[in-house]
């Protein structure tokens, strides 16, 4: 909404242009558009298995696309070289699902760990850093403690302090919310927001939580099955009237049974073969 | 309908295999790329990984390395003792022993411990980071996995693998010695002496540049196992055993080979 004058002239950061994409011979993600404008807050939404997480490794550019193509910060990752590829995600910064935090290092090494590699900070600037980020996520005191050692919400806020300790330009967030008390959790949407105001980041965020994202998104994409099913605003998203959109906010089964006959064909479809 | 099946399966065997041996190879360019270039693109193998994987690989298989190599010394010069003894030239047990020992088995038995050791280490190490994303992760911070983590595998494997073979020899000499001593009345020092006389610089370079080889392909084979584990714990166990198996597997065929070219 902010920056909704200047969008005119093309500033997106990330650019997925009709983005097809097969785990096997399965498809998973089919033909997803999608821009994320400099300096917003893009909320990637949508059922379990319907494709986000495929969808933000491709935008890692950990995946290759089947057809269509990405472009970050203007630039088609498959065609940069390494070090053109290592520049571009240094100033990105991940949290992954499932925390991805290495486990044979503590939590304050982990945080630490980009610093480490990609600065010649001295070893002191480097842990008051990283205490400072553990400060911000509320894990100030557990520097010490080892991945395994961490409860489930604990690893997420340790792998969001690890992905902003480059003070990245682009963040993504899978799931941070998933498994936190509600305090926590709207302490990290309080987090997200400010990380954007202050310091401009582009942050996109997948999440299942109506709430968190209904605060935090300036835009919204539900993923539906591998398809777009609404690219929006919050507004433009509450007052879709697409059923399917409704269902999701509402929060119903999106497969309540239109035809019993479709129903019983997909209980013994199978079975046919035998 | 049957045969073509196994004709078929064959066929996907032999160009996964193919696929395998030409893996190998890439993540061994990409390593030594790595350890020649990273350090003018800003992406320079860490001393602090290197010596990580010296003291894991070889510093700490030190003590099984020699127990197993002075062990079979022993064991050479009890058989060669018995079976030298019917021509009546026991004596010649010396040379016996300090050929075979510089030549064959202390590289193959440092290679045996090593991807016994660290083989299976590696592939679980990094099997287990495939399997929690942490390799994900690395490239995502703009970290090549192959530099952060094959790389320093192979630069400890080309250094520890020599030095530990010339530990494993000279175990294996003293064991032999000790018995050989014993049994004939010869002093260690003689002994000693003796192999000098006979062997050149040839018969240990001979072992030294194996256990290069070796080393390179324990590193590779457990490296590529580890990148490629999927499917959960089961996964992770089976290329555990897999790169143990195929790198004890590849370096006793290796062995044959370069002995076959190497000592004619
Ligand atoms: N490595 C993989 N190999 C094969 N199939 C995969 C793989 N990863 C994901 N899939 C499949 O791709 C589909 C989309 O998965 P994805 O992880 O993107 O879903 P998601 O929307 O993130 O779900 P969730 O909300 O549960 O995290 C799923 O059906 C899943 O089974
Ligand atoms: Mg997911």
């Amino acid at each position: 909404m902010v920056v909704e004058s200047e969008s005119t002239k093309d500033e997106s950061v990330i650019d997925v242009q009709d983005l097809v994409t097969y785990y096997g011979t399965r498809k998973i993600l089919d033909q997803v558009n999608l821009k994320v404008r400099s300096g917003e807050i893009m909320v990637i939404m949508g059922g379990s298995g319907s494709g986000k997480s495929t969808l933000l490794r491709h935008m890692l550019a950990l995946n290759q696309p089947a057809a269509g193509a990405i472009r970050l910060f203007g630039k088609d990752p498959s065609k940069l070289s390494a070090p053109q590829l290592h520049a571009i995600r240094q100033r990105m910064g991940v949290s992954f699902q499932n925390g991805a935090l290495f486990n044979s290092l503590n939590v304050e090494e982990n945080v630490a760990f980009p610093l480490r590699e990609h600065t010649r900070l001295d070893e002191n600037t480097i842990r008051i850093m990283a205490r400072m980020k553990l400060e911000v996520v509320n894990l100030a005191g557990f520097e010490k403690l080892m991945p395994s050692q961490l409860s489930g919400g604990m690893v997420k806020r340790a792998a969001l302090a690890r992905a902003i300790v480059m003070d990245p330009s682009l963040l993504f967030f899978d799931e941070p919310s998933a498994g936190l008390d509600p305090v926590v959790s709207a302490d990290l949407d309080e987090l997200i927001l400010r990380l954007r105001d202050a310091m401009k980041v582009t942050i996109v965020v997948v999440t299942h939580e109506l709430d968190s994202a209904f605060r935090i998104a300036d835009r919204i994409l539900v993923l539906d099955k591998g398809k777009v099913l609404i690219l929006g605003t919050v507004d433009e998203v509450k007052s879709s009237d697409n059923k399917r959109v409704q269902n999701l906010l509402n929060r119903k089964s999106e497969d309540v049974i239109v035809n019993p006959d479709e129903y019983l064909q997909r209980l013994t479809d199978d079975l046919a073969g035998l | 309908m049957n045969t073509r099946k196994f004709i078929e399966r064959i066929g996907e065997k032999t160009i996964d295999a193919i696929e395998e041996v030409g893996y190998h190879f890439s993540l061994l360019v990409e390593s030594f790329y790595w350890l020649l270039v990273g350090p003018f693109v800003k992406q320079p193998v860490r001393l602090r990984n290197i010596f990580s994987e010296m003291m894991k690989i070889g510093v700490l298989a030190i003590p099984v390395v020699i127990l197993l190599s002075f062990s079979n010394g022993v064991m050479m010069a009890i058989q060669g003792i018995v079976t030298l003894q019917e021509f009546d030239a026991e004596s010649q047990v010396v040379p016996g022993i300090a050929y075979s020992v510089t030549r064959e088995f202390g590289v193959l038995i440092t290679a045996i411990v090593v991807a016994g050791r660290s083989g299976s280490a590696i592939a679980a190490r990094i099997g287990s980071m495939q399997m929690s994303q942490e390799i994900d992760a690395l490239r995502v911070m703009g970290i090549e996995p192959v530099r952060h983590l094959v790389a320093p595998i192979i630069f400890s494997m080309l250094v520890m693998m020599p030095i530990l073979t010339i530990m494993a020899d000279s175990a294996a000499l003293i064991g032999g010695g000790l018995y050989t001593g014993i049994v004939l009345k010869l002093s260690l020092g003689t002994f000693i002496d003796r192999c000098f006389d006979v062997l050149v610089v040839y018969d240990v370079m001979q072992g030294l540049y194996k256990s290069l080889i070796f080393g390179v392909l324990i590193a590779l084979v457990a490296c590529s196992n580890g990148f490629s584990v999927s499917g959960g714990a089961e996964g992770l166990g089976k290329a555990t055993t897999r790169s143990v198996v195929i790198s004890i597997a590849m370096i006793v065929m290796a062995d044959m080979i370069f002995t076959y070219f190497l000592s004619r």
